[in-house]
């Protein structure tokens, strides 16, 4: 197969938040850098975020970085890496800063400075009663206005973009299993070339589209996790996945935390408050995942609401139609058109709903992917680095803490283009070489797709696989039921290996891209069910009916799962920061 | 539902046509990117963009009888039984309800489309009143969908050299901001009789832009800019 070769100095996969500000720094840095994405940038999902970006400014209630990394140290179930979050907390001002100047439009207080709202989880002197105020926002369309900006420093940076062209597999070197580039799909032609680079970023998002219910988008198929995971790579705490507690019943669309943060709360059937019972102090602003399990013990007790009795009211009319139409517009549009309710009015009916993966590719906080290697648990891998929602660096740890996902996107967007450009820096002028089979798993998989003259539809598998995620692998997780999951995503798994497609065309052909990302979620599912069903229990966004506890003795730790033969293996947890003592495990209430 | 949508694979037809469907729905499906993607189980060679599903992505603008909008905030049921798709009007089809829109991105990119403030920046940010972001709404919003620009006559006959209403709204997006310090530089760079003074304000980017943003009514503010500094 003839195959065109391009030569840059960085490649970044992926054009969302993460990608999109470290293009920007290495562009400013003159280097030759291609961004590949699947989409035109502003169209990345990093669009859809809403309610904004966390970062201690301290505009409207006293705020500072101890406090903000002792709640995502806390939001996190004890397992993020407290050196990594320290370093997160610590720059965030500095970007969201950065952010501003560079044309964001956030809201304003009457002193001009920027608009802050409390969110679930950040609180004041370490998890005091008090709320912070640390969200900073632009309305409730703060994603959109986040990505629209950096894409317009990119324009003015002159970043050279590569739009509908969709990574297929890394390319690695055999010797040290060095990353040497990708393979990559251009849409309109069909033609597939390889992208060889001294460095390659992958900021390709997450693998909501796994859930049968999902906040997320189409284009978010983990295929930076599907990458990884063939070319040997482990991938990181995938058990941990997030449901948010509100999105719109039976269409998935988010609603906001923010809604829960100017003022609004749920309701069950009764009527009542249902949060004042679960947690006391910070009520409907608990940790997503308290709020999610709440939320389920209520429909599941009886006291959902609707005829079918399965789903809460998420009511916001008494903010009054200013506060609505100034800070939470979106909000309104997409309950309006989504659940034919006006928020002025009505409340909004919700469910939990799957929503952000807090694993992914093992990263350090200056973006290089680490995976175990000899007597060492985190060695580098040579020219491969990752950031933002495919990440794990791991900041999130058990559970996410709202608005901390944007700020991680500019925190380790920037990181890491800093730390390419260092690396870059060292090495010798020219590229290494390409090994001879460079290419051809990809050549392969396509090959068989075009060559299939029958076989799965990928509708179907992709049908089955979503249901059978849902049930198995859900805000509640039951050790028969994980069991039987996980026999059920391999058998899935090896459907996924004899999809058909029948269009074969070479233009824009959409069939062939949803074929290709199948093969990348059928991988996220895997490491998700398989990790979960391993983990004997219960800690953020994992929750067991059979291990109702967190185990710090025998579970303080981070799960690495291998696709080859589904290995697991396990790694420490970074509990010492890097200039502040560590925040020991404590029982965690809200 | 009966769907008509038009088709062209430059790999296999020789001339687009229009094909017919009977798409059976599920009651979840609400809007008319469901029954698209329902259609797309059926023949997986119908092409078309989508990602966000929320109307906030920009994807999965076309025409849908005969007006242009988003299909994933279209309500199924505000349509009638019989809907015929075509892809935006203008711009080059690439394959069957996807488009070109290299020229709708080039004209966004000519007006600018970022904060050009070269003085050094401060310590923290840069202070905006609530007044001053206010002028904003209604500005920052878009998506690029292009249903505005793709409705517009002067940016069907001149794509090269109208910026179009989406630009324009960009244009007066940074016009707008305080912090901006190139407003004489990009009212000069539409001072010409193409780039801006193609509109003859008919209003068509208004009916289709899907997000209510109103174009038409940012062009005149830069029109009358114009007039002032005229003067
Ligand atoms: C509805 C919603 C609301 C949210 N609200 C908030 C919030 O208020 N605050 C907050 O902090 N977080 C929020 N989050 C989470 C946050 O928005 C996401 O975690 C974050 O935007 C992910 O950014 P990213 O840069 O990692 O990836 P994305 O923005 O998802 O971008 C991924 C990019 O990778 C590209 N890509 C993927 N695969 C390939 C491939 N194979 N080849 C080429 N390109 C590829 C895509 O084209 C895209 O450009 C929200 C999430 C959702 C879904
Ligand atoms: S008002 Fe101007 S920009 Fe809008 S459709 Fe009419 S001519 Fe085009
Ligand atoms: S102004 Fe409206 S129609 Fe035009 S590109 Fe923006 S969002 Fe789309
Ligand atoms: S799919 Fe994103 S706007 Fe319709």
């Amino acid at each position: 197969m003839a195959v065109t070769i391009r030569k840059f100095d960085a490649i970044v996969v992926g054009a969302g938040g993460s990608g999109l500000r470290a293009a920007l720094e290495l562009a400013r840095a003159n280097l030759r850098v291609a961004v590949l994405t699947k989409v035109f940038p502003t169209r990345s999902h990093t669009v859809a975020a809403q309610g904004g970006i966390a970062a201690p400014l301290a505009n409207s209630s006293e705020d500072n970085w101890h406090w903000h990394m002792y709640d995502t140290v806390k939001g996190s179930d004890y397992l993020g890496d407290q050196d990594a979050i320290e370093y997160m907390c610590r720059r965030a001002n500095e970007v969201v800063v950065e952010l501003e100047h560079m044309g964001m439009p956030f809201d304003r207080l009457d002193n001009g400075k920027i608009y802050q709202r409390p969110f679930g989880g950040h609180t004041q002197e370490y998890g005091s009663a008090k709320m912070a105020m640390r969200a900073c926002a632009a309305a409730d369309r703060t994603g959109h206005a986040m990505l629209h900006t950096l894409y317009q420093q990119n324009l003015r940076a002159s970043t050279q973009f590569f739009v509908e062209w969709m990574a297929l597999d890394l390319i690695r070197d055999p010797q040290d299993g060095a990353v040497l580039g990708v393979t990559a799909l251009e849409m309109e032609t069909g033609e597939v070339s390889i992208f060889q680079a001294k460095a390659t970023l992958f900021a390709t998002g997450g693998s909501g589209r796994m859930f049968f219910s999902s906040t997320n988008a189409f284009i978010n198929t983990g295929d930076g996790l599907g990458m990884s995971a063939r070319a040997g790579i482990p991938l990181e705490d995938m058990e941990f996945y997030q449901f948010h507690p509100t999105g719109v019943y039976g269409a998935g669309v988010l609603i906001t935390e923010g809604v829960r943060g100017e003022g609004g709360y749920l309701l069950n059937k009764d009527g009542e408050r249902f949060m004042e019972r679960y947690a006391p102090n910070a009520k409907d602003l608990a940790s997503r995942d308290v709020v999610s399990r709440a939320m389920t013990t209520e429909i599941k007790e009886g006291r959902g609401c609707g005829k079918d009795a399965d789903h809460v009211l998420l009511k916001l009319d008494h903010l009054g139609p200013e506060v609505i139409n100034l800070r939470l517009p979106g909000i309104r549009e997409i309950s309006i058109k989504f659940a034919n309710t006006d928020p002025i009015r009505e409340p909004i009916p919700v469910v939990p709903t799957a929503h952000y993966q807090m694993g992914g590719i093992p990263a350090n906080f200056m973006g290089h992917v680490v995976a175990p290697e000899g007597a060492s648990a985190e060695s580098t891998v040579p020219g491969f680095y990752a950031a933002g929602e495919c990440a794990c660096v791991s900041v999130h740890g058990g559970n996410r803490l709202g608005c901390n996902s944007l700020l991680d996107l500019l925190v380790f967007g920037k990181s890491s283009g800093e730390q390419m450009i260092r690396d870059i820096g060292s090495l010798p002028k020219p590229h290494r070489n390409l090994p001879k089979e460079a290419g051809e798993r990809s050549f392969a998989r396509l090959a068989r797709l075009d060559g299939a003259s029958s076989g799965e539809r990928v509708a179907d598998v992709l049908t089955d696989l979503r249901r059978t995620m849902q049930a198995h692998c859900g805000v509640f997780r039951f050790p028969e039921m994980l069991i039987e999951g996980v026999a059920k995503v391999k058998q899935i798994a090896e459907r996924a290996g004899r999809t058909y497609i029948a269009d074969k065309s070479k233009v824009f052909n959409t069939a062939r891209v949803e074929a290709l990302e199948l093969d990348n979620l059928v991988e996220a599912a895997l490491a998700t069910i398989v990790s979960a069903e391993a983990r004997k229990e219960s800690r953020g966004a994992q929750s067991r009916a059979d291990f109702p506890d967190r185990d710090d003795g025998k579970w303080m730790k981070h799960t690495l799962w291998y696709k080859e033969g589904n290995r697991l293996d396990y790694k420490p947890v970074h509990l010492k920061p890097m200039s502040v003592d560590s925040f020991q495990p404590k029982v965690r209430t809200y | 539902m009966r769907l008509s949508i038009y088709r062209y694979d430059p790999d296999r037809d020789a001339a687009p046509r229009m094909q017919d469907y009977q798409v059976a729905l599920e009651p979840s499906d609400r809007m008319l990117l469901d029954a698209l993607v329902r259609l797309k189980e059926q023949d997986d060679s119908v092409s078309f963009r989508r990602s966000c599903r929320e109307g906030v992505c920009g994807s999965d603008a076309m025409n849908i009888n005969g007006k242009n909008g988003l299909a994933c905030i279209t309500k199924l049921a505000e349509l009638p039984d019989h809907v015929t798709l075509r892809p935006l009007p203008g711009l080059p089809v690439i394959r069957d309800l996807i488009v070109d829109m290299t020229q709708f991105f080039r004209q966004y990119e000519s007006i600018k489309p970022y904060l050009i403030n070269d003085t050094a920046p401060p310590e923290r940010e840069r202070l905006q009143s609530p007044e001053e972001r206010e002028h904003l709404n209604g500005l920052y919003e878009c998506i690029l969908c292009a249903c505005c620009s793709t409705a517009c006559p002067s940016f069907w006959w001149n794509p090269d050299k109208f910026v179009g209403p989406a630009g324009l709204l960009q244009a007066y997006r940074f016009i707008a901001d305080t912090r901006d310090q190139a407003t004489s530089e990009r009212l000069d760079s539409l001072e010409d009789p193409y780039r801006l003074f193609r509109c003859h304000s008919i209003m068509n980017c208004v009916d289709a832009c899907p997000k209510g943003l109103n174009p038409t009514h940012a062009i005149g503010k830069i029109k009358e800019m114009m007039v002032r500094r005229s003067v």
